[in-house]
C-alpha cells in the first residue's frame, strides 16, 4: 500500500519534470525570432485597450460560495456511503436531517434569486 | 525491482498511454467530426492519413514558443503544468484489468475525481495570466461550468458506491459480476453522463474555449509545446472520464454471462474498447449539438442535476434499507 502512495508522489514529481523537458525541448528545437508586434496580446488584431486584469462580475462569487457548501457536503457523504451497508435505518434518517438542512439553504438561494444566471 | 525503478516505470507507462491515447484520439476526432459532416477528415499522411497527428505533434514541437511582453510570466509558465500533470495522475486508479493497474489504491474513485478537480485551477491561471481579455473570459467560465458541474458529478457515482461499499475501483468492477450498474442506476448514468460532458469542456458544452466568441478561450495566448499539452490534457481528460464511467456503470473490464477466469487474458482489450466506445458517443454528441448557453448551462446544473443527484441517492439508501430489513434480512 505505501509503494502506492510513492506512486502517486512519483505522479507528481515526474509530471512536473516532463512538462518542464518537453517545453525546453520545444525551445531548443525550434526558432526565436522575437519581435515587438509578436509580444502584444491577441485581440482580433487592434491593439488592447485598457488593463486586462479588469474587475470581474459578482455572480460567479455566488456560485464560488455555493459550490464550497456543497462540495464540502460530498466530503461528507463519501465516507458516509462507503460505510452505508454497515449500519441500521439510523445511517439513513440522519443524512436525511443533514440534507435537508442543505436543500433548505439551496431553496433559498433559489429563492433569492442567486442560482439565475444574469 | 527496486521500489524506485517500479514508481519510475509506473509513471513512464501512464505518460505513454497518455500520448499514444492524444494521438489517436485527435485522429479519431478529426475523422469522426469528418464524417459526420460528410467529408473525409485528413487524407494526405500516411494511408487514410493515419499519420496526420504524429505530424502535428512535431510541428507544434518545433513551433516557436512565443510568450508575450505583458503577460504574468511565472504564472503563464506554471498553468499548463496545473492541467496536464493532473491529467496525467488520473491515471493512477484506472484499473484496466484484475492484474493491469497502476496502482491499487482503496480510494481510488475518490482520487480519481480530486485529481480531475484540480484542472479548473489551472484553466483559471491560464486565463488570468495570459492578460488578454478573452483568455480571462474563458478561464472564468470554465471554471465557473466546472465547479457547478463537479457537484452533481460527484454525488451521481455515489449510489453505486453505497451498493458496493468501497470506493476501491476494483472493488466496484468486481461487484458487477451479474449485472452492470447502469441497468439498476440508469438515473445516476444520466446524471454522470451529461455532468461528465460539461466537466471536459467539449463541443455542446464549450463556452470556454468558443471558437466564434473567445478566440481559443483560455489557450488563447500559448503556443508551441505549451499550447500542445494543454489540448493533450483535454483529449486525456475524455478518456479518463470515458473509463471512469465503464468501471462504475459498465462492468469494467467484464462481460456479461463470461467467467472472469476465461477473460483474464483479453481484460485490457476489452476495457480499451468500451472506453473508446464512450469516447465515440461524446465526438458524436460533439458533431451533432448546437453549443448551450451559459445561463440554461448554470440553471441545469443547479436547479436540476444536484436535486436529482440528492434524491436518487436518497431513493437509492431507502430501497437498500427496506431490502436489508425487509426480505434480505436473515
Amino acid at each position: 500500500m505505501s509503494l502506492d502512495y510513492l506512486i502517486l508522489g512519483g505522479f507528481v514529481v515526474i509530471g512536473f519534470v516532463f512538462y518542464v523537458a518537453t517545453v525546453t525541448a520545444s525551445n531548443l528545437l525550434s526558432p526565436t525570432a522575437p519581435s515587438r508586434e509578436k509580444g502584444v496580446t491577441y485581440e482580433c488584431g487592434s491593439r488592447p485597450i485598457g488593463p486586462p486584469w479588469v474587475q470581474f462580475r459578482v455572480g460567479y462569487y455566488v456560485y464560488a460560495l455555493l459550490f464550497v457548501v456543497f462540495d464540502i457536503e460530498t466530503v461528507f457523504l463519501y465516507p458516509w456511503a462507503v460505510t452505508f451497508n454497515r449500519f441500521g435505518l439510523f445511517i439513513l434518517v440522519e443524512m436525511v436531517l443533514f440534507m435537508a438542512i442543505l436543500v433548505l439553504g439551496l431553496l433559498y438561494a433559489w429563492k433569492e434569486g442567486a442560482l439565475t444566471w444574469r | 525491482m527496486s521500489p524506485l525503478l517500479i514508481v519510475v516505470l509506473r509513471v513512464l507507462a501512464a505518460i505513454g498511454l497518455m500520448l499514444a491515447n492524444g494521438v489517436v484520439l485527435i485522429y479519431m476526432l478529426r475523422k469522426v467530426l469528418g464524417h459526420l459532416h460528410v467529408r473525409l477528415g485528413p487524407m494526405h499522411m500516411g494511408p487514410k492519413g493515419v499519420l496526420q497527428t504524429t505530424m502535428d505533434v512535431l510541428k507544434l514541437l518545433t513551433k516557436e514558443d512565443v510568450t508575450p511582453t505583458n503577460v504574468d510570466k511565472v504564472l503563464f509558465f506554471i498553468a499548463p503544468a496545473l492541467v496536464f500533470v493532473p491529467a496525467l495522475m488520473a491515471y493512477a486508479a484506472i484499473p484496466f484489468s484484475e492484474t493491469w493497474r497502476i496502482t491499487d489504491l482503496d480510494t481510488g474513485l475518490l482520487y480519481s475525481f480530486a485529481a480531475l478537480s484540480v484542472i479548473p485551477i489551472g484553466l483559471l491561471m491560464a486565463g488570468w495570466a495570459s492578460a488578454n481579455k478573452w483568455s480571462l473570459l474563458g478561464g472564468m467560465r470554465a471554471a465557473g461550468q466546472q465547479i457547478a458541474y463537479e457537484v452533481p458529478l460527484l454525488l451521481s457515482v455515489l449510489p453505486v458506491v453505497m451498493v458496493v461499499g468501497s470506493l476501491n475501483m476494483s472493488d466496484i468492477v468486481a461487484a458487477q459480476s451479474g449485472l452492470w450498474f447502469v441497468i439498476p442506476q440508469l438515473p445516476a448514468f444520466v446524471i454522470f453522463a451529461i455532468a461528465g460532458l460539461v466537466e471536459l469542456n467539449q463541443t455542446p458544452f464549450d463556452m470556454s474555449e468558443a471558437e466564434s466568441e473567445l478566440v481559443a478561450g483560455f489557450a488563447s495566448e500559448y503556443s508551441a509545446m505549451k499550447f500542445g499539452l494543454l489540448f493533450l490534457s483535454e483529449f486525456s481528460n475524455s478518456f479518463i472520464m470515458s473509463a471512469i464511467g465503464v468501471t462504475v456503470f459498465f462492468g469494467g473490464w467484464m462481460i456479461p454471462f463470461v467467467p472472469a477466469e476465461v477473460m483474464q487474458p483479453v481484460a485490457p482489450v476489452i476495457f480499451m474498447t468500451k472506453v473508446y466506445i464512450g469516447i465515440f458517443f461524446m465526438m458524436w454528441i460533439r458533431g451533432t449539438f448546437p453549443r448551450v448557453r451559459i445561463d440554461q448551462l448554470m440553471q441545469l446544473g443547479w436547479k436540476w442535476l444536484i436535486p436529482a443527484s440528492l434524491a436518487w441517492i436518497m431513493i437509492t439508501g431507502l430501497v437498500i434499507k427496506v431490502w436489508q430489513l425487509g426480505p434480505g434480512a436473515s
